[in-house]
């Protein structure tokens, strides 16, 4: 599904992704965890295009096709979905009307028809109900005066929408209290099929509980350190990251 | 980053979906200005002697005045002499008695701005008196509204037809000496619409007037004057695009509106005239003077405007809050984008008792526009107990536009409660990677994120306005976004 060779990506010039080589097969979830600072986030904005995070050097190959070489919201619109960690307020525009506009533009880059207002509302209510939204919050702007946990759960809400093949969450458990965690990581565990293929970035293992992962890579100043099985993050929980600083500087 | 500069910047490029221009045989005076032109005109108009006094003395006032120059707008000099002040479509023999014998151009213009006129008029009920250049050329669903007493016609008929209420109510809320610009139109005025509603009488549908410019180089002198008589109440719309000029073209109308006790007047103005190109050349100076005057007791007057086009916007549809209870409300959108510069707000003037006024403004610029809110709220002595809410929000989209606000606030009454709330925010990069992520195009997401700023003003529009209102805005500032 994915594959990431070599990949170097600096920030105003500063160089943070120093070379990284990842590979995650369809059907599997790959935990990325590390120290703060070590290149999580980086690598989660590099593979969602955002402006700014310029790539020197490697390949990214999605489907088959060049991820580089495609604009932000193309990305998104053939599957590739990032939970943010710090999802932004967007005041005035309401929910449904963002949502709605969202999975429109997702349906027609499928060949798919679009969904009309009632249509639409269906839909969401339905996925709303599931995920413990409540109707008053799609009706407010969004993400404008959530909660944390109200914020990570409309998280989840947009990617049952919008269907993506590929999700990166982006230390979706930081800010989230054990139940608001439970509810969220079992929603988003929900989604794995043999068809999908997730990127956890964390920097606790305790996520990892809920979304068990296939494997488990330590990302440490700028590179991938170590790769093991699900039972490197329960170890790394116990020795923590300070083994890893400096190792790859 | 820089990245999604470039793209802003030849986004921006937009260009004007209506430039296009008639081919119609105008019926012109010639160039400049004297009083020879102002007979001209009030002649070819058959005005009452009092009209042309009126005309004459504005003139001579105005020629002993400067243009103001206290605005946040530079221009350069506007030659007065080198324009004409009367062009009006050719009529065949005493113009048209119905749309029939409308000049069939005429109507195709409007086809191309997307008002087909009879189709509109029949299928949303709306009466047009649709203002081609200076000429009323057609008039709609007039007899409905005559049964019910209302007068809905241009302003040269309304002279001829009505002449006591004419001169009555002409210039008493704009004095003929009010400002440069009002005592300019005052002396050259072409045409425009009235209106009339009798007292009790609640007017069944939105009145509706397309201007239009056409001609080259013609001055554009509308004059409206709306009468809401006692427990009256009219909503009036005010809609405009122009075709693509090089040469820029001024505009210094006036609207006057009168409330009488416990009458309400809605007045909602969608301004999209040419702005220029993405240099900054051509586009439509707008030098307007709207102001309502409460002047019965319980009245109500509210101004709604949605402004994106115009190289210049100068314009402050004003208040004066005389009679005890009245109200006053201001709700406004101004979107410059590339080098249009706009200078709006409101005047909320109290002078009764327990007057109410509310202003509401969203300023938005994007290229490298210039956009200033200006407003003044005035509580006089006896306003005993005179209460305003001012909410001013300035939206910046890219990194070379300005936003300024200078509102004035005098109260000479203790009793007075007057708020001032504003914020100045920016559209984020953060805002538009997190759409863009979840598959929004950029040109989606701020047409989203603008509309979304300004919907507390959009509502107040009438339904149909609305939604013209909300794709106005998307194509205003389409990808504007750095």
């Amino acid at each position: 599904m994915l594959e990431i060779r070599n990949l170097h990506a600096s920030v105003d010039g500063r160089e943070i992704l120093k070379g990284i080589d990842l590979t995650v097969p369809a059907g599997e979830v790959h935990a990325v965890m590390g120290p703060n600072g070590s290149g999580k986030s980086t690598l989660s904005y590099v593979l969602a295009g955002r402006d700014g995070y310029q790539v020197t050097a490697g390949s990214v190959t999605y489907k088959g096709q060049d991820l580089l070489a495609m604009k932000t919201e193309e990305r998104a619109r053939q599957g590739v979905f990032l939970a943010f960690q710090y999802p932004v307020e967007i005041p005035g525009v309401t929910g449904v009307n963002f949502l709605k506009t969202a999975v429109n533009a997702v349906r027609r880059s499928r060949g798919e028809s679009e969904l009309d207002a009632m249509q639409f509302l269906k839909l969401a209510r339905k996925k709303a109900k599931e995920l413990g939204v409540s109707e008053e919050m799609l009706r407010r702007a969004v993400n404008t005066g959530f909660s944390g946990g109200e914020k990570k759960r409309y998280e989840a809400l947009q990617m049952a929408l919008l269907e993506p093949s590929f999700m990166i969450l982006d230390e979706t458990d930081s800010g989230l209290d054990i139940d608001a965690l439970k509810v969220v990581a079992e929603a988003v565990d929900a989604f794995r099929n043999p068809q999908r293929a997730m990127l956890v970035i964390t920097h606790y293992q305790r996520i990892l509980d809920y979304i068990v992962p296939d494997k488990v890579h330590v990302l440490a100043g700028g590179r991938i350190v170590q790769t093991g099985g699900k039972d490197l993050a329960l170890e790394l929980e116990r020795t923590g990251y300070a083994q890893f600083v400096g190792q790859a500087a | 980053m820089s990245d999604g500069m470039e793209q802003v910047r030849s986004l921006a490029d937009q260009k004007y979906k209506y430039g296009f221009v008639t081919d119609i045989e105008a019926d012109v005076a010639p160039k400049g200005l004297n009083e020879d032109i102002i007979r001209f005109i009030s002649a070819k108009k058959g005005e009452p002697e009092w009209l042309l006094e009126w005309r004459l003395k504005a003139y001579k006032l105005w020629l002993s005045e400067a243009e103001p120059s206290w605005a946040k707008l530079r221009h350069p000099a506007i030659d007065y002499q080198d324009a004409y002040y009367y062009s009006a479509p050719k009529k065949k023999t005493d113009g048209p008695k119905s749309l029939d014998e409308v000049d069939p151009k005429l109507l195709e213009t409007y086809e191309k701005l997307g008002v087909p006129l009879h189709e509109r008029a029949a299928l949303a009920g709306v009466a047009v008196d649709a203002v081609f250049d200076s000429v009323s050329v057609a008039t709609t669903y007039k007899g409905k509204l005559e049964e019910l007493g209302i007068i809905f016609t241009s302003m040269s008929d309304a002279v001829k037809k009505h002449p006591e209420l004419v001169r009555k109510y002409l210039g008493s809320v704009v004095p003929y000496s009010d400002n440069y610009f009002a005592t300019l139109n005052s002396a050259v005025f072409t045409d425009g619409s009235f209106v009339y509603v009798p007292p009790g009488v609640r007017c069944p549908m939105e009145l509706s007037t397309y201007f239009r410019m056409n001609a080259e180089k013609t001055g554009q002198f509308e004059r409206t004057l709306i009468i809401a008589d006692k427990g009256s109440y009219v909503s009036y719309l005010e809609g405009c695009t122009a075709p693509m000029r090089d040469e820029n073209q001024l505009h210094a109308a006036v609207v006057e509106l009168v409330a009488l006790d416990e009458a309400e007047i809605k007045y909602s103005t969608v301004q999209n005239w040419y702005p220029g190109d993405e240099q900054g050349r051509g586009g439509i100076y707008n030098f307007v003077t709207k102001r309502g005057a409460c002047r019965g007791r319980a009245s109500r007057i509210s101004w709604t405007q949605v402004e994106t086009g115009s190289a210049i916007t100068w314009k402050y549809p004003s208040c004066i809050l005389q009679g005890d209870d009245s109200q006053g409300e201001f709700y406004s959108v101004a979107i410059t984008n590339n080098f249009q510069q706009a200078d709006t707000g409101t005047k909320m003037i109290h002078i009764g008792r327990n007057t109410r006024s509310r202003i509401i403004s969203k300023g938005i610029s994007a290229g490298h526009a210039d956009n200033t809110y200006r407003g003044l709220v005035r509580v006089l002595p006896k306003a005993e107990g005179a209460r305003n809410h001012t909410q001013c929000d300035s939206l910046l989209i890219g990194d070379r536009c300005g936003a300024h606000t200078t509102p004035y606030i005098e109260s000479r009454n203790s009793s007075a409660r007057i708020e001032h709330e504003a914020t100045t925010s920016k559209i984020s990069e953060e805002q538009l990677f997190y759409a863009r992520q979840r598959g929004l195009s950029e040109e989606e997401a701020v047409s989203l994120i603008v509309n979304g700023f300004c919907r507390d003003v959009l509502q107040h529009l009438p339904m149909e306005f609305a939604v013209e209102a909300q794709k106005l805005v998307a194509i205003s500032l389409e990808g504007s976004v750095g």
